[in-house]
């Protein structure tokens, strides 16, 4: 296999590298302009072909989920462009608005095209100052340039991309919570069906895509699908299900590491690799202990699973959720599992936006569990209990209506079955962790 | 009296071409009195409210829902700092910073310090990782914080 060159951080390095001046030097816009030449279907197919799937988490297929819009619709179809990045560990899609804003806006601007869509809503975590800035003059220079407006790149269309701040809400991560949180409402995720292609913002058809999932669309148009598949893993013979694990992806490495960083690499790279090569190491000469593979939600790996690669399938072969946002956390062997577990819970519990009974409870409850645990007055049970309040609540028992109830008993149960011992001997020999703030209330 | 500016009216009204209905102007609309007034009170809940043909109670529901907005009776201060107590950041030492930064100010997060100077609040994961812990002071954010570091920060405010 040739040597990999980075694709999506390959201008972050470079002056001036968020200027339309250098992004067009560097054959900017080039791939917007062959996209307007074609037919919004082949767009939609070339993408569907290269077997893109969503970065935000979910990995659905990119193109397949345009194709869920319905067929000479009225009108209008909105693109959401997710920004709301807020799972714990990542920070992937702020590296792409900070440095390299054009790259999403001409992803943007394809999907678009593709998707027949006249206005493009940026929904962007509150806390992305920085990120908003860059983006409010790259959009502004796009007018300027005819890029975005009236008779966008010279189609006789309009196109419309409009920022939108949030407010500090990480269920606005959620495609429907995002929508509802749009409409100036608060971020409630909707049941589903119907799907937003079908019913999404302001009852129109709307697609929701990741901001690096936009940008790796701008690379397919500009170096075809075929390049895309020579990048990645391809599907498992033996799964008929497995659409592959195509393309290169950004991998953050947080947490006890000598180097924490954001690195682009094939998909399918191990935790192994990303850890002792990418981030030169766990600190202190440690060695790892757990391994958050994609976001706190995921769960963790184990020390005797570094091995595993880091695709839309690895993860899930160790018992953890998925690859998620591809967001490693390396915490070191000399840190207690249940002060991680009660970090994870405690987040969750917070950002739980209370709608579903089994979520808004059970965050909360497994979250007070750990504190009794934390103060020396855990009890052995208390770690069935823990199981038991995880299993009950999520999609995949059935008993929520959006997944970050599952991404919040995944930590839970995957902590609990491959670090029971230390939690048994935490509780049996009472040990306690002091919680270094007083909050007040 | 109103408590809303005509200038504020003006920049709220001015997002209206952006969005098929005036509702969807209610994050954006609650954002910029919110930094203007530093607090968003009964009677600004009511002017919004007027301004987008919504019921304050309308309003008031998303405001509520997202913790960020400071009603009349917890008005922010002239700075607000936020410090990261997420999983990246408490590894690395962010709890530890936050319980400094509430010694350095004399506040528990959540509150404003007593010359209306700083609020300081806890913050989930600011996506600052690689620079961890950090802080967000307004709209900016500081990576690798140190305690010393944040004393320098807070001279500055």
């Amino acid at each position: 296999m040739p040597e990999f060159e980075p694709v999506l951080l390959a201008r972050i390095n470079k002056p001036q590298s968020a200027a339309l001046e250098t992004y067009r030097a560097d054959g900017g816009y080039e791939a917007l302009r062959k996209a307007v030449a074609m037919s919004p279907g082949d767009v939609t197919e070339l993408v569907k072909s290269a077997g893109l799937r969503g970065r935000g988490g979910a990995g659905f297929p990119t193109g397949v989920k345009w194709t869920f819009l319905p067929k000479d619709h009225p009108g209008p179809i909105y693109l959401c462009v997710n920004a709301d990045e807020s799972e714990p560990g990542t920070f992937n899609n702020r590296i792409l608005m900070e440095f390299d804003p054009h790259q999403l806006l001409e992803g943007i601007a394809i999907a678009c095209h593709a998707i027949r869509s006249p206005t493009a809503y940026l929904y962007l975590r509150y806390e992305y100052g920085r990120s908003y800035r860059v983006l409010e003059t790259a959009i502004q220079e796009c007018y300027a340039a005819g890029i975005l407006g009236e008779n966008f790149m010279g189609t006789g269309r309009r196109l419309d991309v409009h920022l939108h701040r949030g407010a500090g809400a990480y269920i606005c991560g959620e495609e429907t919570g995002l929508i509802e949180s749009l409409e100036g409402k608060r971020a409630w995720p909707r049941i589903k069906p119907p799907f937003p292609a079908i019913e999404g913002l302001f009852r129109k058809p709307t697609i929701v895509n990741n901001v690096e999932t936009l940008c790796c669309v701008t690379h397919i148009v500009a170096r075809g699908a075929e390049w895309f598949k020579s990048v990645g893993i391809a599907p498992d013979p033996q799964n008929p299900r497995d659409a592959g694990s195509y393309g290169p992806k950004l991998y953050t490495v947080a947490g006890h590491v000598n180097e924490p960083g954001c690195f682009e690499l094939p998909m399918g790279v191990t935790a192994r690799e990303l850890i002792d090569v990418h981030a030169k190491g766990v600190w202190k000469g440690r060695k790892a202990k757990a391994v958050v593979p994609g976001g706190i939600s995921m769960g963790f790996l184990s020390a005797d699973e570094l091995d595993t690669p880091l695709d839309f399938n690895g993860p899930g072969k160790r018992g953890c959720l998925g690859l998620g946002t591809a967001a490693v956390v390396v915490v070191d062997d000399q840190t207690s599992m249940v002060d991680v577990l009660y970090n994870c819970c405690r987040f969750f519990s917070h950002e739980s936006c209370g709608q579903c009974t089994p979520c808004r409870e059970g965050t909360l409850w497994m979250t007070k569990i750990l504190e009794r645990i934390r103060t020396g007055h855990g009890r052995l049970e208390d770690l069935d209990l823990l199981l038991e309040v995880a299993g009950s609540m999520g999609i995949i028992p059935g008993t929520t209506i959006c997944g970050l109830s599952d991404g919040a008993a995944w930590p839970v149960k995957n902590a609990i079955h491959k670090f029971r011992p230390e939690f048994e001997e935490y509780i049996r020999t009472g040990r306690t962790s002091r919680d270094p703030v007083a909050y007040a209330h | 009296m109103s408590v809303l500016s005509e200038g504020v009216r003006e920049r709220i009204r001015a997002l209206f071409p952006k969005y098929p209905n005036k509702r969807a102007v209610t994050l954006p609309a609650l954002h910029i009195v919110h930094d203007e007034l530093r607090q968003v009170s009964t009677e600004a809940i009511r002017e919004i409210a007027d301004l987008l043909d919504l019921h304050p109670a309308e309003v008031h529901d998303t405001m509520s829902f997202y913790n960020f907005f400071k009603d009349e009776k917890h008005p922010l201060g002239k700075h607000r700092v936020w410090v990261c107590r997420s999983i990246a950041c408490a590894l690395r030492g962010g709890e530890e910073l936050l319980a400094h930064a509430c010694d350095k100010l004399g506040v528990h997060p959540g509150e404003t310090t007593r010359d209306g100077r700083v609020t300081l609040e806890f913050a989930e994961c600011l996506g600052a990782c690689e620079g961890a812990p950090c802080v967000l002071v307004n709209d900016e954010c500081h990576m690798n914080i140190s305690h010393e570091g944040f004393d320098e920060l807070a001279r500055k405010l």
